[in-house]
């Protein structure tokens, strides 16, 4: 069995950032494997480790700039990966769902994995629906929102949980092969060996363009389109606290004795 | 003209209330276009649920009973059939789990684009113009895509006001094949998070931790506080993801809904997951260094700084 698991560079912005224009300035930027896909990872690499999968490949949508956080993860267990970019790409302002979902499913159609895991979403975008989107594309079975996981290779079911809101939880078993995707807190994510670092730069990373995969610039184009963006108008009506940590403390302490805390 | 087909979300015998505000989001759209709107009902008690959802504004209902809950092969199924039945430009669904689940196939077996989690919808002409929040609401982002063929859409809970009054829709039964294929994942049951020993929801002071607390070992200065201010400890999801406290302990759309009278956020952004599970507390108190944090828009009292040198003094004011 064999897993591919899609990784992001995520990107978060600092307390303090500027945009500029359509894009937030790379100086108010951090960029790191996105979050939810460090548990997608984590959970694929155990699967090898249990020895119910023989190969985890990862595919990242990405410029060159990102291969920093793929060597990161082949040091994390991954045993190749495949970046997808092409100059087409670079002139798009934004890929939305059913660009990433193209270009996704060129390399599921070509690696043919049993199943594939997605972080549940992205840490800047947030649009929380390329893995189902994925799934309906190369028609594999799905499951969204999966905070627990067993893989019967026998059968060629995975049986997982889904969290849904307010502590519930959906048992659901799902036919393999399948898209999942996976949120945060199904497991502990490790670091990175010493040894794990070392291996990963002689570690297959193979670079993918549209043509490569057989597609036409056209099949990537993306519907939706950035119009603005923009840092929304603080709504805080807060009675803001001021001057030294001990001062602010001391006025927090009037405020909360009056509301009959602490006494 | 373009119609609007709005998909309601239920789960364990009950609509959920984003439903309601879905209705809103859907009239307003077809006001804009001078079209209908088209409530779909799947799974569940339908006749039940189509009385419900028959308020102001509705002009037909229909329902696909094809189980109790809900399941995302039917879902799609059946969202891809009064699609192409009613030929509707907008599909809308909840940004709920179970919407992400399915509305995301829908867009792509109809090749339609897909905007997630919108907070703000406008037509201009032919363009649809959405409001999204980015970096866990740091960023404002406006999006325009053409409607063209169509466009499906799942809206925010919170961010429409319920639809009201009495309806008067059609309802119609509607029955479809769903392929025996496309069948590929079974609902076994549900399971509710285990208890634990401490009910947050029961607190009236809520001290509150976040990922500014960035190790386990400093969950003691947080621990302290709660002593020394006779509250209970609960915290934001990276902390319980961590595992530093238990699942009982998570305040959020996937934890507890808690409206204590206060409640201290200490080192939590706010995102919009965990705001949904304590916007209700009467009074709320962020301490947090970003005085941009989105806990800010919700916060009645706010301390900007370090929440190690602000923590400590609070305790000493308390001993």
């Amino acid at each position: 069995m064999n897993v591919l698991v899609t990784v992001t560079e995520g990107a978060t912005v600092d307390d303090e950032f500027r945009i500029d224009g359509l894009a937030i300035d790379d100086g108010s930027l951090t960029t790191d494997l996105n979050e939810w896909d460090e548990y997608a990872l984590e959970t694929a690499v155990r699967l090898a480790e249990a020895d119910l999968v023989d190969e985890v490949v990862t595919v990242t949508i990405g410029p060159e700039d990102c291969e920093g956080t793929i060597r990161q993860v082949l040091a994390k267990g991954a045993d190749r990966a495949i970046r997808v970019w092409d100059d087409a790409l670079e002139r798009s302002e934004m890929l939305d769902v059913g660009a990433k979902t193209a270009l996704l499913a060129a390399v599921v159609e070509t690696e043919e994995p049993d199943l594939v895991l997605t972080g549940v979403q992205s840490a800047d975008e947030g649009f929380m629906a390329t893995g189902v989107s994925l799934a309906a594309a190369v028609d594999y079975g799905w499951a969204a929102v999966v905070n627990a996981l067993e893989v019967d290779p026998d059968e060629r079911i995975a049986r997982v949980r889904r969290e849904l809101e307010g502590g519930v939880e959906e048992r659901t078993e799902v036919d393999l092969p399948a898209v999942l995707t996976i949120q945060t807190g199904i497991n502990e994510p490790r670091y990175a060996s010493l040894r794990g670092i070392r291996m990963a730069q002689r570690k297959e990373l193979a670079v993918r363009s549209l043509a490569d995969l057989g597609l036409e610039a056209s099949a990537v184009e993306s519907r939706l389109r950035l119009r603005e963006l923009a840092e929304p108008e603080s709504e805080s009506e807060a009675r803001v606290l001021e001057g030294s940590s001990e001062e602010a403390a001391a006025e927090l302490a009037t405020v909360l004795r009056e509301q009959g805390v602490g006494r | 003209m373009s119609d609007v087909l709005a998909v309601v979300d239920h789960r364990q015998g009950a609509l959920r209330d984003v439903s309601f505000e879905l209705l809103s989001a859907g009239r307003d759209l077809a006001d804009a276009t001078g079209g209908d709107l088209f409530v779909a009902v799947v799974n569940g008690p339908t006749a039940a649920f189509a009385d419900e959802v028959d308020r102001e504004g509705v002009d037909a209902i229909y329902t696909v009973d094809a189980g109790e809950e809900f399941d995302h092969d039917v879902y799609a199924g059946a969202a891809v059939h009064l699609v192409e039945t009613l030929e509707p430009r907008i599909l809308l669904a909840p940004n709920s789990v179970n919407g992400i689940d399915y509305l995301p196939a829908v867009a792509t077996r109809l090749d339609w684009p897909l905007v997630t989690d919108a907070v703000g919808l406008e037509l201009e002409g032919e363009t649809l113009v959405a409001t999204r929040e980015h970096y866990g609401g740091k960023v404002e982002a406006t999006l325009e895509v053409a409607l063209d063929g169509g466009v499906a859409v799942t809206i925010r809970a919170g961010e429409w006001p319920a639809a009201t009054g009495e309806g008067a829709a059609s309802v119609e039964d509607v029955a479809f094949d769903l392929e025996e294929s496309a069948n590929r994942s079974r609902v076994l049951g549900f399971e509710a998070v285990a208890g634990g020993d401490v009910d947050i929801a029961e607190a009236d002071v809520l001290v509150s931790v976040g990922r500014g607390i960035e190790d386990e070992e400093n969950l003691e200065l947080i621990e302290e506080l709660a002593e020394a201010l006779g509250a209970t400890v609960s915290a934001s999801r990276p902390v319980v993801d961590a595992g530093w406290l238990p699942k009982n302990r998570q305040v959020g759309q996937s934890g507890k809904v808690v409206t204590p009278d206060v409640y201290i956020a200490i080192g939590i952004s706010g995102a919009v997951q965990h705001v949904a599970g304590m916007k209700g507390a009467k009074t709320i108190v962020a301490i947090n260094t970003d005085p941009n944090a989105p806990i800010m828009d919700i916060a009645d009292y706010a301390i900007h700084d370090d929440l190690f040198d602000v923590v400590p003094a609070l305790i000493e004011q308390f001993e």
